[in-house]
């Protein structure tokens, strides 16, 4: 059986919270109730009756204790049944994109028919720990010394000083591995590639630019539901990210955020701190047509990679790319919808100057020589990242949905969905029209 | 034994549980009194007993009252007064045992149930929402007969206890905790296991002492007869600016109370068991009483087996009747639309449905996620995108013919042939908007009243071409949601708005000749309506009665009927009533002595002027059998199918005065012939509109009631 015969994959629909800002509007939510208003505004678009949904997969990266299996939750509470499985995959910033090919898989496998995926993050409340010694105290208290005796409550105390009882941990932005932080990896891959300051500022204004024009001529409005926050009493219907005055001027005036003397990395060409969901819903071609729901897209292939995390911690999107497009047979030529999530200015420039470059190509990406010229006027064309925001678990849905909807207005054939992700993972899937 | 299992523990505890046949509730009845009764005598006998524990083998309930059917069948005082008599023997035997006694109860405990309870000496209670404890009697116009009226004031307290059974307000677990109702919150399931320990520690270290907590207010009240005096005066005074005297039960829950404190539990018992006798027999009691009854008839689906299943609903125009819909929807469906013409306005009607949902959490009724979960089942929209595949479609936008239309037209673009479009109106007829529809088999009229939730009757219209498994989805879909549903034909203002349109009428004509509107409100809560006839003109709007006069004049000028212009007279000032603070009554004036003060200017608008008195039993007629007679009429029409509809819809829909059973039990109960002659006479005098419906003559020349055999 050739692949051509195989049963195709269908993306049925695809749609996501509006993104907000951390620390804006959703402030009082929490990461499993924005999934459930994707997933409810996704079951709400469909018109599928939810017990047709044979299981559920949700990224997440700052996973709350609360909801370990966010997922789950997640499905619960948009009042799917019970009897629906679910669970939370998280592999950073692309954990939406694997969660989506997870469900491709599952569905090409006969595990499943029809999938919900997607991903939530909530970065308005992440979990802040107490300092490690303050947590051993309290552990060895409570739980593993248990003393009885007031020497022994007084031994545990021994060697702690006051503000051990006040020190918190940050959460863990850095790369385990490396010890960077991604933001100063971000300035050392620019730095080693060339580029430059203004490059990244004038990508950021123009993410910031087309994300605006994106919301205002409506185009937006498509891939999003509107989230009334319980008892506000207002709908919420766009992000908040996208500034219109976000110029090149006011760029080149923010200061450097992570290498503070030489780095170019700033505030304004990275993306920021973002609460959001999307949801996805996945099915079998032939599930489709029996329950008479039309694909947007079919899922033509999909690839993983890995690289180097010091030298190659956000290329993701290049090495996967590389081995979507042999797994689906076509050029890079072929692909006329771009969708590749913007961590960095820096990060998305250089993924470019992988794909265009025919040494890396040779090098590292185990091609013949360049895999293509980037064709700016194809490539996130309504805003990325670094303008709308990036709740990473969510990212990889809103890609999916934005990628269909260009396929469809554009009338192209084929799209390509690419991520990278904290470890250096990559993900790259391709979409083709179903139209 | 056919209600009991009597089990005898190694650890010699006596488990009795009761499982009473055919059916999943647990009543007392005669049959279950004289099981009890012998197990008691078994368990005295039997030394060796050492503890006894209560429980029930049902799913969700412990005991849920007295079996109502017996007590209706009761015919006379003395059969009643033997009935409880024998309750209270046993009853009184089962306090006086020497053993610990332990009740477990999960579910509804109601009424005799927990008079049950009561006599325990033990109360544990699952601690979840399905729990409920309560005195519901005097919605029955009855009052709790076992020692109920005894016992509980002496557990919980006076001022707790008279509210619970004066109101029927029933408690939950932790609430019944908190007042001392039971003694401890235990863990579902395993309930005889857990009763077992209890009444084992029980045996051994004996009952402990009950302390009641009560704020120093409530100590001054209940603990000296000075105190308690203002407690039972204030109740009855309370009563009677509520009720207007027409309800006798609530006088004798207190005057029961009152006799205890006074005289003893001994004369307090006594003097329960007489005023059950007497209640039991009143005309009252007996109206309420079949009125449960049709109510729990018409719980049931008749054409179930036709209804589909409504997941995914939606619900156009989210005002305060919308968010309504969708507020009694979100237990009960999976999504629900909410749209409207922009997204704020239906996020706006999220917000109300999402106080209630957040009141009934802290009540503790729900559970946090349970709450989320209704919540996000609401989806705002602002166009028809999203009604793919949605299985109903409720409007309920602006009273305009070509406005429903129009949604109409839209709904069918967006829908397939399974979605069933009901409307929401209170008067267009159905067919007039389903005219020139794409399917008008699935169009179909669902009446809610305001406010939705509060609300028990919905009013379900069927069309000539409505097939018949959308009547039964709608009528499914509104039990689901907890209404009263009756089923009646299309035609102008259906069988609700019908009736009550004659009786508005007659309230402005009654104005127009000189009436004061506090009179004729005054006049009506007498006779039993909880709310004045010109207070609720008001309420529901000028522009809504104008608007319901249009619809209806046409139909009612044909039987030579002519209605007052008043209301539109009033509208052509700007009057629409307390939405706008200008209506019959001056909003911007203060009360005087509880009165509202009525707005002058009405008076010159609607002319009568100077204002005189009428006799108060004239205007009571007057209003009240203008619509008793259109309600005949209809029956007549076959806009209702069955006298029980008729007065299901009046009393609740319309607040016809419940005591009363509605107005086709009104009849037999005033005499068919006495209701002709005043009819006749009003005729005469009036004109045409009091011309009395032709059954009515039919029913005195054929000397049957209207409920033949009933």
């Amino acid at each position: 059986m050739s692949a051509a015969d195989r049963e195709r994959v269908a993306v049925i629909d695809a749609c996501r919270t509006p993104f907000m800002r951390a620390g804006t509007a959703y402030y009082d939510l929490m990461a499993w109730k924005l999934g459930s208003y994707a997933v409810k505004g996704l079951i709400a678009r469909t018109g599928i009756d939810p017990a047709l949904v044979d299981y559920g997969i949700m990224g997440t990266v700052m996973a709350d204790v609360a909801t370990t299996n966010v997922a789950r939750e997640i499905m619960l509470g948009a009042g799917l049944p019970g009897s629906i499985p679910a669970h939370t995959c998280t592999a950073a910033c692309v954990s939406a994109n694997i969660a989506i090919t997870t469900a491709y898989d599952m569905i090409c496998n006969g595990q499943a028919s029809a999938v919900i995926a997607g991903g939530t993050e909530f970065m308005s409340d992440p979990a802040i720990k107490i300092g490690k010694r303050y947590r051993r105290f309290i552990l060895d208290y409570t739980m593993f010394k248990r003393p009885k005796t007031l020497a022994g409550k007084l031994k545990l105390l021994k060697g702690m000083k006051l503000k051990d009882f006040f020190a918190v941990e940050q959460p863990a932005i850095g790369e385990y591995s490396t010890g960077l932080i991604m933001g100063e990896n971000a300035d050392r891959l620019a730095r080693r590639l060339g580029i430059t300051r203004q490059e990244q500022d004038e990508f950021a204004a123009r993410s910031h630019r087309l994300a605006v024009a994106a919301t205002r001529n409506g185009k937006m409005k498509k891939e999003i539901v509107p989230v009334v926050v319980p008892g506000t009493g207002k709908a919420i219907t766009e992000d908040n990210g996208p500034r219109a005055d976000a110029t090149l001027e006011r760029m080149a005036k923010i200061q450097p955020a992570f290498e503070r003397k030489y780095g170019t990395v700033t505030a304004g060409n990275s993306s920021f701190l973002t609460d959001g969901a999307s949801a996805v819903l996945l099915m079998s071609e032939e599930k489709a047509r029996n329950v008479g729901l039309k694909p947007l897209a079919y899922i033509r292939s999909y690839a993983q990679a890995g690289s180097d995390p010091w030298e190659e911690l956000l290329l993701g999107p290049a090495f996967a790319t590389a081995r979507a497009l042999q797994k689906a047979n076509l050029k890079f030529s072929d692909i006329k919808v771009f969708e590749i999530h913007e961590a960095f200015a820096a990060q998305i420039l250089a993924n470019i100057r992988y794909m265009e470059s025919e040494k890396w190509g040779r090098e590292r990406l185990g091609l013949d020589g360049k895999m293509g010229a980037v064709d700016m006027e194809r490539i996130n064309t309504r805003g990325g990242s670094l303008s709308l925001g990036h709740p990473f678990g969510a990212t990889g849905g809103r890609l999916i949905a934005s990628c269909c909807n260009r396929l469809r207005e554009e009338n192209a054939r084929y799209g390509l969905v690419a991520g990278c992700g904290a470890g250096a993972v990559g993900n790259a899937i391709i979409l083709e029209n179903a139209q | 034994m056919k209600y009991f299992t009597l089990e005898k523990t190694k650890e010699n505890i006596a488990v009795i549980t009761i499982d009473c046949p055919d059916g999943k509730v647990n009543k007392v009845s005669s049959g279950f009194l004289d099981e009890v009764a012998a197990i008691i005598d078994d368990i005295k006998n039997d030394k060796s007993v050492a503890g006894m524990v209560i429980t029930s083998a049902k799913e969700d309930n412990f005991v849920v009252g007295a079996d109502i059917d017996e007590v209706k069948g009761m015919q006379t005082a003395e059969e009643a007064v033997v009935y409880i008599s024998k309750g209270h023997a046993i009853l009184n035997e089962l306090e006086k045992m020497k053993i610990p006694v332990i009740a477990c109860i999960h579910g509804n405990c109601l009424g005799g149930g927990l008079e049950l309870a009561l006599v325990c000496n033990y109360r544990m209670a699952v601690d979840s929402p399905q729990t409920v404890l309560g005195f519901p009697e005097v919605q029955l116009g009855l009052l709790p007969a076992a020692g109920g009226t005894q016992r509980l004031p002496a557990l919980i307290g006076l001022t707790t206890a008279l509210p619970m059974m004066l109101t029927a307000r029933t408690l939950r677990a932790r609430q019944a905790k908190r007042a001392g109702l039971i003694d401890e919150l235990i863990p579902p399931y395993g309930l005889k296991q857990t009763g077992i320990k209890k009444a084992l520690e029980l045996a051994k270290s004996g009952l402990p002492a009950r302390k009641r907590k009560r704020s120093f207010v409530n100590f001054l009240l209940e603990s000296n007869p000075l105190g308690r005096k203002i407690v039972f005066a204030q109740a009855r005074k309370m009563i009677t600016r509520q009720t207007y005297g027409c309800y006798p039960a609530p006088y004798a829950i207190i005057d029961a109370v009152e006799c205890g404190y006074k005289k003893g539990r001994e004369a307090g018992l006594k003097k329960e068991i007489e005023l059950f006798g007497k209640l039991v027999v009143s005309p009252q009691s007996k109206s309420l009483t079949n009125l449960f009854l049709s109510m729990s008839d018409l719980k049931k689906n008749p054409q179930k087996h036709l209804a589909r299943h409504v997941g995914k609903l939606a619900v156009v125009g989210t005002g305060l009747m919308g968010q309504g819909i969708a507020a009694v929807s979100t237990s009960v469906c999976d999504t629900i639309l909410m749209k409207d013409v922009n997204l704020d306005a239906a996020a706006a009607g999220m917000k109300e449905i999402w106080k209630s949902l957040e009141k009934r959490t802290k009540a503790g009724a729900m559970l946090h996620f349970d709450r989320d979960v209704q919540y996000n089942k609401l989806v705002a929209c602002d166009d028809y995108a999203l009604f793919v595949n949605t299985d109903l479609v409720i409007e309920a936008v602006f009273e305009e013919l070509e406005i429903k239309k129009r949604v109409l037209a839209d709904v069918e673009a967006a829908t397939g042939e399974w979605t069933i479009f009901a409307s929401n109106t209170s008067a267009i007829p159905i067919k007039n908007i389903a005219a020139g529809c794409k399917r008008p088999q699935n169009v179909i009229g669902m009446h809610y009243f305001s406010p939705v939730p509060r609300m028990p009757l919905l009013e379900i219209i069927t069309t000539e071409q409505t097939a018949d498994w959308v009547t039964a989805t709608a009528l499914d879909l509104g039990i689901a949601q907890g209404k009263t549903c009756i089923v009646v034909k299309d035609g102008p203002g259906f069988y609700t708005t019908r009736i009550l349109a004659p009786l508005l009428n007659e309230t402005i004509l009654l104005l127009e000749e000189g009436a004061i509107p506090n009179e004729l409100d005054r006049a009506m809560r007498r006779f039993g309506y909880p709310v004045g006839p010109a207070t609720l003109i008001d309420e529901v709007g000028i522009d809504v009665g104008a608007h319901v006069y249009e619809q209806l004049g046409p139909m009612f000028s044909k039987r030579g009927i002519t209605a007052s212009q008043g209301l539109k007279k009033l509208l052509a000032q700007g009057y629409k009533g307390k939405k706008n603070k200008k209506g019959i009554y001056n909003y911007d004036l203060k009360k005087k002595k509880g009165q509202k003060m009525p707005d002058e200017n009405v008076y010159d608008i609607l002319g009568g002027n100077p204002r005189r008195k009428f006799d108060e039993e004239l205007i009571q007629q007057r209003i009240s059998l203008m619509m008793i007679n259109e309600a005949l009429i209809c029956l007549e029409e076959g806009i209702i199918s069955c006298p029980r509809d008729g007065d299901v819809g009046a009393v609740f829909g319309l607040g016809f005065p419940p005591f009363q059973g509605g107005p086709f039990r009104y009849i037999d109960n005033t005499g068919a012939a006495k209701v002709l002659v005043t009819m006749e006479s009003l005729e005469k005098q009036y004109g045409q509109r009091f011309r009395p419906a032709r059954i009515l003559g039919d029913f005195v020349k054929s000397g049957k009631k209207i409920y033949s055999g009933k």
